[in-house]
């Protein structure tokens, strides 16, 4: 498993440096300009200046290289270092990944912002597997019951509503008719007693419920499709031949055979937390990474969104092996040899 | 071993007017539209350490009558007598209690062990459920068990998808006798199996009945097994037991045209004997179990129908020799 691990890895490098090229080269491509939001009074002779500062007067391939050396080599030093206290080479006059909208390295930007989205984002997601997998649970054991069907009526809402409607919704109903809870995230807040911590519980509930809901019915009707997989299966027959109790039969033998498939389905949906949601952080205001991401968009920030979209590609690349990895711990069956 | 006319042996099991009926949903609100009967109203016994072979063709009841018996199906009617407790009307914590004394051996050994587990817990699993061993004792007992079947004990930290089919099989046999149960229902256990490994497994399942004083239902499709290892055979048809004879009895002298149909099927190793000797062959395929034929289920196809098969249902008469037909004509 180990020797796999490594092999797949290193396949991961060729990958990646081709996502990042082709990132690069897409918004390269894009027509953008970095000045477009700057004040009209500034005269083009001075824009064209700007631009120059920014290193847009260079070629591409410099370009690319240097974005390369400045993500792959600069910035994993400067972590090094920061965690270390060394000084490895001339730290002082190392160039960072800089945002072109704040001047500040992106690096920087995205540690701010990452607990927020980890906060509501990530609670969201475990929220959801914790409702979807006992739903998924009981509907395929009692198939075609009251239970089964409201689920999974209530599942295809999840599915089929995108998040800015239920986002709005739920604003609408929750914060402008009853009034019960804030609308807008406020990050600044602190948990310092009870009374902070039930404040950054309400805030927190509307965009995790919103999240949770689109996440849960998708976890929660494939959790149901694999245990009417394995309820049918003859071991299953063999187990209640033994004389287990219902509990055993379910839980032990067709919930654990049941989990293979969905574990790596909630696997592979982990990077879409750390890229956040992005929508949903808009509507209720949560300066996540998400958030981050639509600002440097509109900013034509390039540094910015070519970082950010190059460490979702390691995210996503990093759990499909993850995933695969987890299969083969849990299935005995696959051998990765 | 004779059975009928040596003094009558004890019954182990006894099975009366059991019936399995699986209702059939059709349309928007999935309304009962219908009943399968696929067993409709069996009765027989079997005595202890005795072999009955059930037979029949496909989709005639013969896997649910098993099912049934060990309640891995519910009974729609019917009494499931086992040392004196009716089975069929047992409560779920009774009946979990009579488990270790009936098994099954399944059909299919790829799909009956679970995957996930390895061969030592799959048998050790019912033995924490019933039993009373630990630890080390129980170690000893998956070691022993999968010795009686002829595998060798360290097999007990692999999974069942390392096997080949005559060895998962034997995993399966084990984990059936690991509670030393009395009565084990057999169902198609070399169905799966290629030829060469299905006298194998029958001389073992033959060896472990000699040595444990086991009983089986044997339920089979193959009849030269059938008439191999059991000492009584009942032939299954649409549901109903149409013939239960002792093996030797049913083999020379079929009294029923469906069994002298089946039988007549069954090929002679020897060519000159099998060219010249009469075939009966059945028109007319297998009514539907939802929809059976009035009076006697088998007259569409039997070549010795008459008027009195569609207006009245055979009795389950016992001939002079001792053996059970259901057929107007038999003698």
């Amino acid at each position: 498993m180990a020797r796999y691990a490594l092999r797949r890895l290193l396949i991961a490098i060729p990958t990646l440096l081709a996502i990042s090229f082709i990132i690069f080269a897409l918004l390269d491509l894009a027509p953008s300009d970095p000045t477009a939001n700057l004040p009209l009074t500034i005269p083009p002779e001075v824009r064209e200046k700007i631009r120059l500062s920014l290193g847009m007067g260079e070629p591409f391939v410099v370009r690319y290289f240097k974005w390369l050396e400045q993500f792959m080599v600069n910035e994993p030093l400067n972590v090094l270092e920061q965690w270390t206290g060394w000084t490895i080479g001339d730290s002082e006059n190392r160039l960072r990944v800089l945002s072109w909208a704040t001047r500040s390295p992106v690096v920087d930007l995205i540690v701010e912002r990452l607990p927020q989205t980890l906060w509501v984002v990530g609670m969201s997601y475990v929220i959801a597997v914790v409702i979807a997998v006992p739903i998924g649970v009981i509907s395929a054991y009692r198939q075609y019951s009251l239970f089964d069907q409201i689920g999974t009526f209530i599942s295809m809402l999840g599915f089929s509503i995108p998040t800015f409607f239920t986002g709005l919704l739920l604003i609408v109903i929750f914060s402008v008719w009853l009034g019960w809870l804030p609308s807008i995230y406020d990050t600044t807040h602190v948990v310092r007693d009870w009374d902070s911590f039930v404040f950054q519980v309400k805030q927190m509930i509307m965009p995790t419920m919103v999240l949770a809901l689109a996440n849960a019915s998708q976890i929660s009707r494939f959790m149901r499709a694999s245990m009417l997989d394995n309820l049918t299966q003859d071991y299953v027959r063999t187990a209640r031949a033994k004389g287990l109790r219902e509990r055993v039969v379910v839980l032990t033998h067709v919930l654990r055979n049941s989990l293979i498939p969905v574990v790596t389905v909630i696997a592979l949906g982990v990077p879409t937390i750390f890229g956040g949601a992005i929508i949903t952080e808009q509507i209720f205001r949560v300066n996540g990474i998400g958030q981050l991401l639509i600002i440097g968009i509109e900013g034509a920030d390039i540094p910015l969104v070519q970082t950010l979209t190059f460490i979702f590609a390691i995210l996503i690349v990093l759990f499909n092996l993850i995933a695969d990895l987890i299969y083969g711990m849990l299935d005995p069956r696959i051998r990765y040899d | 071993m004779s059975f009928d006319h040596a003094q009558p042996r004890e019954t182990l099991v006894s099975v009366s007017g059991l019936s399995v009926h699986f209702p059939i949903y059709a349309g928007l609100i999935r309304r009962q539209v219908g009943t399968v009967r696929a067993v409709d109203g069996v009765t027989f016994d079997v005595a202890r350490g005795e072999t009955l072979g059930l037979v029949g063709e496909s989709g005639c009841g013969k896997s649910t009558t098993g099912r049934a018996i060990l309640r891995l199906v519910e009974a729609t009617s019917g009494k499931i007598l086992m040392a004196g407790q009716d089975i069929a009307s047992l409560g779920a914590e009774p009946l979990r209690r009579m488990r270790p004394r009936m098994q099954m051996i399944f059909q299919d050994p790829h799909a009956s062990l679970n995957p996930r587990m390895t061969v030592g817990s799959i048998i050790a699993e019912p033995l924490t459920e019933h039993g009373t061993l630990r630890g080390r004792a129980r170690q000893r007992r998956v070691e022993e068990l999968l010795d009686a079947v002829g595998l060798n004990p360290d097999f007990a930290n692999r999974y069942p998808h390392e096997f080949s089919g005559g060895q998962r099989q034997r995993i399966g046999i084990a984990r059936a006798l690991a509670l030393d149960p009395d009565f084990i229902v057999c169902d198609e256990p070399i169905a799966a199996l290629d030829v060469s490994i299905q006298a194998q497994v029958v001389n073992l399942l033959e060896e472990l009945q000699e040595r444990l004083g086991l009983t089986y239902l044997f339920i089979s499709h193959d009849l030269s097994m059938v008439r191999h290892i059991a000492d009584r055979v009942a032939v299954m048809y649409l549901g109903k037991i149409i013939e239960l004879a002792t093996r030797d009895a049913l083999y020379d002298a079929p009294k029923h045209p469906y069994t002298q149909a089946l039988l007549s099927a069954v090929p002679i190793p020897n060519p000159r004997v099998e060219a010249t000797r009469r075939h009966i062959i059945l028109k007319g395929d297998v009514p539907s179990p939802a929809n059976p034929p009035s009076g006697c289920r088998f007259r569409t196809r039997c070549p010795i129908a008459e008027a009195r098969c569609a207006a009245e249902e055979p009795a389950w008469r016992k001939l002079e020799d001792g053996r059970h037909v259901a057929c107007h004509f038999a003698t």
